[in-house]
């Protein structure tokens, strides 16, 4: 019995995603939030690139670049956000942020 | 090869994540979160994506990371957190129950669908060609057929841009918290008398 390579793929890319998931649900500093953020993209690239070689269409990986690029947008506001927000609260979590104001 | 490729990518993948998760030290979560990336940009390259591999290991280990990093070291937040305590009673084993959840259902339609679980129709774009290279392939799609949408992410990108220029910018009304008035000069007597006049 040979392995089936490309669910093993998608099995694989569900449970980065869940990882990521309870990450961003656990965690309470804003910059671990991001990099599990982070794997919950990544989990999905992989996924694109799986459906794209299973139903032998280059367009899964045409998608990719499309979450690379909004993964990157996301990165760029998160981090100025944090960095923001550290300014005026530098010991502040993810709980104390309740207010969209410093 | 291929599958033995996988194993050890899956591994190392899965143990990133897991690092980013539970590492105390953000600093270790970041180098966690590159070992998975770069297992991932193996995988890439396993299912022949040769180009996102590549772009992967530029743009998020090369650009993503560093600048999570750059933030880190900037905040100077690199100190160990404390996850023994849990903030919200129960919120890790729900967490934990949701995430099994989302990936035992996830699981169970892999396994019970099978081949049949990835539905819709084959080589609706173009088919991936062995003898054209990758980068062609992908270059002639994202100028034909997604021309709209990479339009659409320059404007998306601009826009993080400004935003990100606005949301850091230091705001000219932001005053450190002065230092509280003395009591004294309140009107309210010393609590300590000073010893130089106590022994007059």
């Amino acid at each position: 019995m040979s392995p089936n390579l490309p669910l093993a793929y998608l099995a694989l890319s569900a449970i980065l995603f869940a990882i990521g998931g309870v990450g961003l649900l656990v965690r309470r500093n804003p910059l671990v939030m991001i990099m599990c953020v982070e794997l919950m993209l990544n989990a999905v690239n992989l996924t694109f690139v799986t459906f794209g070689k299973m139903l032998d269409d280059i367009s899964g990986q045409v998608i990719v670049f499309f979450v690379m690029v909004v993964a990157a947008a996301e990165v760029v506001i998160g981090l100025a956000l944090i960095v923001a927000m550290a300014r005026r609260r530098p010991d502040a979590n993810a709980d104390d942020l309740r207010l969209l104001r410093g | 090869m291929e599958t033995a490729v996988f194993i050890v990518c899956a591994l190392i993948v899965l143990g990133g994540a897991l690092g980013v998760v539970m590492s105390r030290n953000p600093v270790h979560a970041a180098l966690s979160l590159v070992a998975t990336l770069f297992g991932i940009a193996v995988l890439f390259l396993n299912l022949g994506a040769q180009l996102l591999a590549v772009v992967q290991v530029i743009v998020y280990t090369g650009a993503i990371v560093v600048l999570i990093l750059f933030v880190l070291m900037l905040l100077g937040v690199d100190e160990d957190e404390d996850l023994d305590t849990e903030p919200i009673v129960g919120q890790r084993i729900l967490a934990v129950l949701v995430g099994l959840f989302f990936a035992g259902a996830v699981l169970a339609v892999i396994v019970v669908g099978k081949d049949a679980a990835v539905t819709g129709a084959r080589s609706a774009t173009e088919a991936i060609s062995p003898s054209v290279a990758n980068i062609v392939q992908i270059g002639r799609q994202l100028f034909t057929t997604y021309v709209f949408p990479l339009e659409l992410t320059a404007g998306l990108l601009t826009i993080a841009v400004v935003g990100a220029v606005v949301l850091s910018r230091r705001p000219k009304d932001l005053q450190p918290i002065p230092e509280p008035e003395s009591m004294t000069e309140l009107g309210d007597d010393p609590l300590t008398t000073i010893i130089e006049e106590a022994a007059h």
